[in-house]
Formats: C-alpha cells, structure tokens, sequence
C-alpha cells in the first residue's frame, strides 16, 4: 500500500511540476504577483509529495518488502540495516529517486527562505527548476519505475553489490547528487536571468550561497568516493581517471570556476555574460555526468544496468536541456551589458586567469572522456584513455593555475602591481627551497612530479598564510590587535585562506601519494617477514571469521619498527554468499607521513601461505586532512552574513556592494 | 594601458592557453592511447606485439595455473583465437574462469604480460570490450544465452554450493 502511494504522489509531483513550470511563467511576464506566488506552493508541494515518494520506497527497504522488484534485485533479507537504506539509492531506479528528491528539496528551500528576491526573479527561477524536475519525473515513470511490483513477490533479494555495503558509499551517492543537483540552482538563476535579460551585482550575490552549498556538497562526494576506492579496492590508489570519476570532477572544474566568476560579477559588475554561460555549463556538465554514468555507455562500478531505452532518454534530455540554454544564451546573452574591460594585473584579472584554466582543464577532461566514444563511432576501433593522458595534460596546466593562487589574492581590485605582491611572498619562495632541499634529502626516487608537487604545495600554503598575515597585520601590529583582527575578519575572507591553504595540503599528499607509492607483492607463509620503507611486516597466518552476511578469511600482520611494535593489521578477503562475489578488505595503519597498507589474497597452497601485497602510501592523509579544510573553508564562508540564503534585498545589496568592494 | 592593448592581453592569453592546452592533449595522445584488440585480432596482426594494448575476452576454463611466485597464468579466449597472459600481482576479485577479463600490457614473444587486469565490477554485467571482442568472433548469440541462463539462476539459488 505504501509503495502505491509513493508511486501516485510521484504521479502528483509530476503533474505539480507541469503546473509550476507555466503558471509563475506568465505572472512574471504579466507582472501578475497572484500568478507568480504559485511557484512557492507549488514547489513546497512538490517538495512534499517527492519526499513522501521516497520515504516510500526506503521504508519498502527497510521491511525488505520483496513484492517490489527493485528491493528484490538489490536487497536482502540478512543485510544490516545501514545497508538496507542505501540500497535504496545504490541502484538506477532509486539513484533516479533521490536525484529528483533532491532537486524538489533545492526548489522547496529556494521557495520558502527566499523572500527577499525580487518576485519575478524567484518565480522564473523555480518554473526552470520545475521544467528540470518534469524531464526527471518523466524518465523516472516511463523508464525507471523503482516502485514496480514483482508478481508473485520472491521469497528473497538478490542483495546488494559487495562493493556498495561500505559506510563510505553508503553515502557517496547523495553528497555527489547534492551537488550535482546544488549546481541546478545556479542554472536556473541565469536562466531566469537571461529571461529578464538582467545580471546584476545582487543576481552574482544569490548565485554565490547556492553554488558554494554545491561545490562543498560535490567536493565531499567525490572525495568519498576516491576515499572509498582507496580503501575498499585493494589497489592503493585513490584516483584512475576513470570515465566516471571524471563525470563527477568535470562540474567540479567548471563550479569551481563559476564559483570565482560569480565574485567579479558581484564585486566588479563585470564578466556577467561569462558567469552565466558557466552556469550553464557546470549543470549541463553535472547531467552528462549523470547521462554517462545512468546510461551504461561506460564500463563501470556505476553501470548498473545496460538498457538502451533509459540511455536515450536521458541523451534526449540533456540535448534538450544543453541545447535550449545554449539557444536562449545565444538569443538573450548579448543583452547582458557587461562593466567593460579591466587591467590584466589586478584582483579580478587573477580571478579570470583562474576561469580560463580551470575551464580549459575540464574541457581537455571532457576530451579525453568522451575521445573513446568518438573514436568508436568513427572508427569501430576500440581505444582507452587512461591516467598517463590525463595526468600529461592536467599536470601541465593545474601548474601555473596553482602558482597563480598565491598571487592572485594579494592583488589589489581594478589595478594591480605584480611586483609588491611578489615581493611580499618571498617567504613563500623561501619555503619552496627549503621543502625542496628535505624532499631531496629523504627520497630516493627522483620524481619531477612529485618535486613539482610539494615545491607547488608549500608556495601555495605558505602564499596563502601570506595573504593572511597581511590582513591581519601579523608581526607588524601587537599580537592582541592581530588576533582581533583575525576574529573580525569576513568569514568570506576567512573561507578562502582556508579552501586555498586545504588544496595546498591536498596537493602536497597527492604529490607524495603520486610519486613515492612502494609497492610488493609476495608469497609469504605464516612467520615471514618483508620489509617495506623501513617498517617489517611479519605474516603471522589467516583465520576464518563470519560478519553478518559475509564469510571472511582473516590475515593478520605485525608491524615492527627497528624492533619497536607499531601496529597490528588484519586484511580480510570476504565472500559474500547471497550476492557470491568476493570484496578485499585492506588494513591500513594511518601515519602522519603515510599509511601501511595490507592486503591478502588468494592462498597459494594448504600450508597457509598466502599472496600478500603490501604498500607504503606517503602522505595519503594530507589529501584527505586537505579536503576537509577546503570544505571547512567553504562552510565558513557560506556563514558569512552577506551570503546568508536569504540573501539581501537588490537595493540593500547595492549600498553594500559599494562598501565592501575591497573586502 | 589603453583599452586596445588590455584586449590584446586577454585575447593573447586566453588563445595561448588554449593553444598549450591543445598541445598537450595531441602529444599526450600520441603517446598514452591505449588501442584495444581481441584475441583473434592480435593472432591475425603480428605487427601489433611491442606496443601497449588491451585485450578483452574470457579467461578460458581451465587455464588458470599460479606459479610459485605470486604469478598467475591463464589464457584469454574470444572462442576463436587464445592468447597466452602472464600477470604478477592480486587478481581482482572478480576475476573467475569462464568470465570476462579485460587486461593491459604488451605482447612479448607470443605471451602478453600484463601489468593490470580489469575484471568487471558486477555478475550481471558484461563488459563492452569484451561483449564486442565476441561479436567479432561470432560468439555472441551463444554465450549471450548461457550468460542470461547464469544470471537468472544466480537470482534463484540462495546458497551457493561452496559454502
């Protein structure tokens, strides 16, 4: 019963979308404000009626109710419950679920807390929002129906892909969709703009909050999802620059762009028609990601399954969407006035150089993804593009970007002197040498990655913290003053010395990942010993052990330090019965300089010995230690009061604008 | 500087980037591409050993030998042509006779040493590469069939035998 009512109330949800995608549409055209006042109920409705729908199909998977086939095609009875939830997102129908969950949630919060937009604005801005959700509610019911019976019910699931009963991707799948989805609000605000053919200083500061909340939702779901392959497959690494990875990292490029772009809209009143194309590209990127990774084209952990009638849809929406926005930004785009042309060297002429690389990088990303396909249509050969493409073409031009970071942020706005600001960061060249010189002394293996990395790393952080010691006059006013000063400081400042100082720290533990990763593998039966980077591993055998809905074989290691105890590891092998797949549990044993890395496979012969590999992955928890900060940095910078969703009315935000341009 | 000049500055800069961009992505796949072949393909083009590739197929039934030191044998098969793999290091759990394999490295004196081995991710999925390695050969219709039958009787048995 319950089911059948999560199903009508996404019938519903449709038929409110249709409602709230033409009505507001001609209020606003009309200046009629009864009309436009539709769009706020209609998208709290909406809200509303895709929540009880969802609620629906997770209480089908909590109950293991088997007479619903996506339950018994991803769910089992004997599965803990953690993983009885998200399985109702690890599979297409209810991914599909939870990404219009998602977008009505976005509508129903633009709706209710956006009271001081201007009416006609708001009430564009969600008929967009509504024309999204119509698309998405169509492929899901013609399509993907998560809520179809099964007759007769089956006595049990088949369960849930090994791979997915992990707590890391138990919730990689909804932080990706927040952000993915989160970028839809950008887009639906320059749609709605390029309709009223106007982008102002105040449109930039309601586009800021919403694609801030998206780039640090997108930011956690795709480090998730690196910090899940690193752990749970077995292999060591934590980024392949695999077709779906790169799904996920190309909106990522291009938010991230659009996130600096909206900042000289709002600051400068320039670049606006700039800022709305990359508002439509960061989303129309966010759903060919969603269009590769649903439709199957891609060999991945993420093609569920291969059906040609949802790959076409879903390509026919994206063309509709991508191509309409393109369309209108075509029609309407030069009717964006922008505030002319500015000096190279200033604030705003770094915030530019930072959008033309990070947009050039994802779109040689997007090349190197969809090369493959191209290929394969024009030729019928097949190709692969892996991580040697990738990283010969990202390397190279994240590499000035990074350099330019350090300096961008100390140049005044509308006009600049780089030598000022080079000379302020001579600590920062400072450090560079000597980060060089330790690095030089401790490896063995002469990378120029890895060099290039940790040189790029230490100029950036210690940049940064250049940037900040001026603000806060470190050094040259009494340490009491500074410190007030730091507790004054715009939270928007302060998020951006900690985003920019996090992806430093991030950088320096890929660079070390990258490039000085140890790597063995060997027979060891129980009592041998290998040494790897200083630290001895002894094999001391492998036990069988159960979990819940696993049986596992268990090796255990001790890890000794010139004869110092450091740690006891035990990887397991896990065979899952219902689902008859095996999964690889590694051990790892963190430390500050890099982690131990374990992992057992298959036993060789019966007196116990077994194929072991072992890792040393140097500085692995910088990049997860680093991504936290930059997240951290753009939660606080969302807490600043003028980014509040809320956001300011447009007159209020001109008054401010003036004041508070050189913050 | 006057306002021909600054548009100078950005068009030049904005063309060199894209310039290095598109520069780098041609020399990088000039050298990185990797082309994928199947096994017939690769007994048929002899001109194609030294190079790095792919190949994709199943792993042959029966040919799976591990030696003494972490290293595995066993051939990949598209029902029409073998081709000898040798492989050191963990195979992915995945990795079962009979089942489709996709592996990188390149060929030496008849042998392909693989340095990775991609098996797939799911039982009910069957790898592009390798469904396309055996439509070539002309081997699809049946072991699409027997690959339908294995799936739906997986669905049905709850238990496998082994345990």
């Amino acid at each position: 019963m319950t089911v059948e009512l999560g199903h009508f109330s996404l019938v519903l949800a449709l038929v409110v979308a249709l409602v709230q995608g033409t009505i507001p549409l001609l209020g606003a055209h009309r200046n009629d404000h009864d009309l436009m006042m539709v769009a706020r109920t209609a998208a709290i409705a909406q809200m509303l009626l895709v929540g009880i729908a969802f609620a629906a199909l997770v209480h089908a998977y909590m109950v293991s109710d088997f007479s619903v086939r996506s339950v018994v095609m991803n769910s089992n009875s004997l599965k803990p419950m953690l993983y009885k939830i998200s399985g109702t997102w690890g599979n297409h129908e209810g991914s599909m679920l939870l990404w219009v969950l998602i977008l009505a949630v976005f509508g129903g919060v633009l709706a209710w807390f956006g009271g001081s937009l201007p009416p006609a604005l708001k009430a564009r801005a969600l008929a967009v929002q509504a024309w999204l959700a119509f698309g998405f509610y169509l492929f899901i019911l013609l399509t993907s129906n998560p809520f179809e019976r099964l007759v007769p019910p089956a006595v049990d699931g088949r369960g849930l892909n090994p791979l997915l009963q992990d707590p890391g991707l138990a919730f990689h799948p909804p932080f990706l969709y927040l952000g993915y989805v989160g970028f839809s609000m950008a887009f639906s605000f320059a749609i709605a703009a390029l309709i009223e053919g106007r982008v102002d200083a105040a449109w930039a500061r309601w586009v800021r909050p919403w694609t801030l909340v998206a780039w640090v939702f997108l930011t956690i779901g795709i480090t998730l999802g690196a910090w899940w392959a690193y752990y749970e497959l077995g292999w060591g690494g934590w980024w392949y620059w695999d077709p779906v990875e790169n799904a996920s990292f190309m909106p990522w490029l291009a938010g991230t762009a659009l996130l600096h772009s909206a900042i000289v809209v709002e600051k400068r009143d320039a670049l606006k028609g700039w800022t709305v194309f990359l508002a439509i590209v960061t989303f129309g990127l966010s759903l060919l990601g969603t269009f590769l990774v649903r439709s199957g084209v891609l060999t991945s952990v993420h093609a569920f399954a291969v059906d040609p009638a949802r790959g076409v849809f879903i390509l026919a929406l994206l063309l509709i969407i991508i191509g309409g926005s393109f369309a209108l930004f075509a029609w309407r785009g030069p009717s964006l006035k922008g505030g002319g042309l500015f000096q190279p060297i200033s604030r705003e002429g770094g915030l530019l150089l930072n959008n033309l690389l990070l947009s050039v990088a994802a779109a040689a990303v997007l090349v190197g993804t969809l090369y493959p396909l191209v290929y394969q249509a024009i030729t019928d050969g097949k190709i692969s593009v892996g991580p040697p493409f990738f990283n010969a073409v990202f390397v190279p031009l994240m590499a000035p970007l990074l350099v330019a970071m350090a300096v961008g942020p100390l140049l005044p706005w509308k006009r600049g002197d780089l030598s000022p600001a080079l000379r302020r960061l001579w600590v920062a060249a400072v450090a560079v040498l000597g980060v060089t010189a330790v690095v030089w002394s401790q490896v063995t293996d002469m990378s120029l990655f890895g060099f290039l990395g940790m040189a790029l790393a230490a100029w950036l952080l210690v940049g940064t913290l250049v940037e900040l010691a001026g603000r806060i006059r470190l050094f040259r006013a009494p340490i009491t003053d500074s410190l007030r000063r730091l507790a004054r400081l715009p939270r928007s400042a302060l998020g951006m010395t900690l985003a920019h100082a996090g992806l430093a720290i991030a950088i320096a533990g890929m660079a070390g990942a990258g490039a000085w990763k140890i790597e063995r593998i060997q027979v060891m039966a129980p009592g041998d010993t290998v040494t790897v980077a200083g630290f001895t591993y002894t094999f001391e055998g492998a036990q069988p052990t159960r979990g819940p809905n696993y049986i596992a074989t268990r090796g255990t290691f001790t890890v000794t330090r010139n004869g110092k105890p450091v740690a006891t590891l035990e990887a397991e092998k896990r065979r899952y019965p219902v689902e008859k797949r095996e999964t690889t549990e590694a051990a790892i044993h963190p430390t500050f300089w890099g982690d131990l890395y374990v992992v057992i496979g298959d036993q060789k012969n019966t007196d116990g010995a077994h194929v072991t590999r072992i890792y040393f992955n140097p500085m692995i928890g910088w990049l997860w230690a680093g991504v936290a900060v930059m997240v951290i940095g753009g939660a606080v910078s969302l807490s600043d009061r003028r980014h509040r969703v809320g956001a300011p009315s447009r007159r209020r935000a001109d008054v401010f604008g003036g004041a508070t341009a050189r913050s | 500087m006057k306002r021909k000049h600054r548009r100078f500055v950005f068009v030049a800069t904005g063309l060199a980037i894209l310039f290095v961009a598109a520069a780098l992505i041609l020399s990088a796949m000039k050298e990185s591409l990797v082309f994928f072949h199947s096994p017939t393909e690769l007994a048929e083009k002899p001109e194609l050993a030294d190079k790095r590739l792919r190949i994709g197929g199943l792993v042959e039934t029966g040919s799976v030998e591990r030696g003494a030191d972490a290293e595995v044998r066993f051939r990949v098969t598209d029902l029409e042509n073998a081709v000898p793999v040798r492989f050191k290091g963990l195979l992915p759990d995945l990795f079962r006779e009979g089942q489709g394999v996709v592996v990188e490295g390149h060929l030496q004196d008849g042998v392909f040493m693989a340095d990775e081995v991609l098996a797939k991710h799911d039982e009910n999925y069957m790898p592009p590469e390798v469904a396309d390695a055996l439509k070539k050969s002309g081997k699809w219709e049946h072991m699409k069939k027997t690959f339908e039958r294995s799936g739906e009787q997986s669905g049905e048995q709850s238990q496998d035998s082994k345990y």
